[in-house]
């Protein structure tokens, strides 16, 4: 492990999201071995790890929606372990899918007021219209903007584009005004424009919450990445900056192959 | 103006003068006919918000119709003896006042949909239908040995309950009273329809991962809705055994769950007046092939395969399109 070895060139802070020894076991496949991670405020931390390592299992009992065998998650501190999913996107956790997950016969405008409507955490209205002008739909309209999708909002979103959809999962996100993103492959079959504006676009967002970032474009990863893990059969096997996972004799056998 | 809209209103329209038409005409049966429509109507706007909105198909709506139906009943007949419904631990005298009447099976019905809906929405699939179904089929055995109320016979009321300034023997002013608050439920479905609680709501039917993604619980929306869509329903009962001045377990069977459900299919699933028009259509085939067989649901069934199969917006589906998302 060198996490030692770069922490000491970051500043020493409370980390925002944690994940303090979780294991997850599915009969004889160990999915989760012993796994502690830290995000830290302003970084994009990478999460890298061929199919199969463990990832979306992970990100899974991060976001709530599997519970760990033992180990906890922290989020800001607290011990987020117990709470449903959502209570922990109350707490402010965002998540996006690495398939979308959005209501599909709805606008775009409409996912994104949804987004809106769970920030604001106040009882849902009952009777006025939530398409009225008002701050929620601004907020709904900013959020669009900043993805790029604004002239798409009274699109269903099952007649978007895939990566239209990947941006309209980012909008929900940032409703949010999370405390940690965490973006399960947000750049999965996204064309070369689509990924570089979306790795503009996440460049800029690690200022205002830190993202962990499971992605297979390695691209990507060493154009964002300030710390990268490297997930294999469920065991985190290096982390550290870029230029040191891109030097690791061990990250190098086990996934990456020779040419990094 | 949307096509859907004046769809409604021609449906709309059609269900109120044509009960005008009878009184002028003097043919009473076709103004009680029109208000079963309404009642029916009125029964399916109900389960609309659970099926259509929340995506929840309940197949025991007929607990709620069977509840709004029996508070009729009990307090009704009761008030007919001249005798309290109970004394201890407290006096609950009988009524037939039907604003009474309507308020109490509507908290009934929503009392009993949190209870049901609090349990069976922690399932999904065919086990929620299952469970739903169960507790209808509760009720219905449970009032089938009831024997205070008439058990198997059912009961007879005598006289119609009594609404404030009106005369409610009179046909059509039974038939005002229904389509009245028909409308009301419409309003409240509309509202619903467009708001936050109702984008919710359906997105918690679309992906409900993404709603908890968020950080609202699809759960406790359901249960909402559920709860609402049962009391409108429970409404629906008590207008019904009004109606027929009379109540039996048949209220609770299966068979209504299926009727109600059947209203809310042929006319358009989260559809407005979907309902409305699978009601038109239902009591026209019962009145029209009823009278030439009594195994007229065949013809229904075959309407609905093809409904089904290929017009998944029902009725209104079909004559308005598709539902527009907004402007």
């Amino acid at each position: 492990m060198i996490d030692s070895a770069s922490s000491q060139t970051l500043p020493v802070t409370l980390p925002v999201l944690a994940t303090v020894g979780i294991n997850k076991r599915f009969h004889q496949l160990q999915a989760s071995d012993n796994i502690s991670l830290q995000l830290r405020p302003g970084e994009i931390h990478a999460l890298i790890g061929p199919n199969g390592a463990g990832k979306s299992t992970l990100i899974m009992q991060i976001a709530g929606e599997l519970k760990p065998d033992s180990g906890h998650v922290l989020l800001n501190g607290d011990d987020v372990t117990g709470l449903s999913t959502a209570a922990r996107a109350r707490a402010g956790l965002a998540r996006t899918f690495q398939v979308s997950a959005l209501a599909a016969e709805n606008s775009v405008l409409q996912n994104t007021l949804l987004g809106c409507l769970g920030a604001q955490g106040r009882r849902l209205g009952m009777f006025k219209s939530v398409m009225r002008a008002g701050k929620l739909r601004e907020n709904a309209e900013e959020a669009l903007q900043r993805v790029g999708l604004l002239d798409q909002a009274n699109a269903r979103a099952a007649e978007i584009s895939h990566g239209q959809r990947r941006q309209l999962e980012i909008a929900i996100a940032l409703t949010l005004k999370p405390k940690a993103f965490v973006m399960d492959e947000p750049m999965a079959g996204l064309g070369t424009s689509g990924s570089a504006f979306l790795i503009s676009l996440l460049d800029g967002l690690r200022h205002e919450a830190p993202i962990l970032l499971v992605e297979h474009d390695m691209d990507a990863v060493f154009a964002l990445a300030d710390r990268i893990s490297v997930l294999v059969y469920g065991q985190i096997i290096a982390s550290g900056t870029v230029k040191e996972i891109r030097q690791n004799a061990a990250v190098k056998k086990a996934y990456l192959g020779e040419d990094i | 103006m949307r096509r859907e809209t004046i769809i409604n209103s021609l449906l709309l329209g059609a269900l109120l003068c044509f009960p005008i038409w009878a009184a002028f005409v003097d043919e009473p049966f076709y103004i009680s006919l029109a208000t079963r429509v309404a009642i029916f109507a009125l029964a399916g706007v109900g389960l609309n918000i659970a099926l259509g909105l929340g995506g929840l198909v309940s197949f025991g709506h007929a607990s709620f119709f069977g509840l709004g139906g029996y508070a009729m009943g009990v307090l009704a007949s009761h008030a007919q003896t001249y005798t309290p419904v109970m004394e201890l631990p407290f006096l609950i005298e009988g009524t037939n006042s039907m604003p009474v009447i309507w308020l109490v099976a509507m908290g009934l019905s929503g009392v009993a949909a949190a209870l049901i809906g609090a349990l069976s929405l922690r399932t999904s699939g065919v086990y929620f239908i299952m469970i739903t179904l169960a507790f209808a089929q509760m009720f219905y055995y449970f009032t089938i040995s009831w024997s205070a109320y008439g058990g198997e016979d059912g009961l007879s009321i005598y006289v119609r309950n009594t609404f404030p300034g009106l005369n409610t023997l009179d046909p059509i002013q039974f038939f005002g009273i229904s389509f009245v608050l028909l409308s009301l439920a419409l309003c409240l479905f509309a509202r619903f329809q467009n708001s936050a609680f109702g984008l919710a709501l359906n997105a918690a039917r679309q992906s409900p991962a993404r709603v908890e993604t968020i950080g609202i619980t699809p759960y406790r929306i359901r249960l909402l809705a559920f709860v609402i869509s049962g009391m409108i329903t429970g409404l629906a009962g008590a207008l019904f055994a009004d109606l027929n001045r009379f109540v039996s377990p048949s209220m609770f069977s299966w068979q209504t769950s299926g009727e109600i459900m059947v209203f809310v299919i042929l006319g358009g699933v989260a559809r407005l007046c979907g309902p409305v028009a699978g009601a038109i259509v239902f009591v026209a085939l019962e009145h029209v092939l009823g009278g030439l067989s009594e195994y007229w649901h065949i013809y229904l069934g075959s309407i609905l395969l093809v409904i089904v199969l290929f017009a998944r917006g029902g009725i209104v589906g079909l004559l308005a399109g598709r539902q527009v998302v907004h402007d």
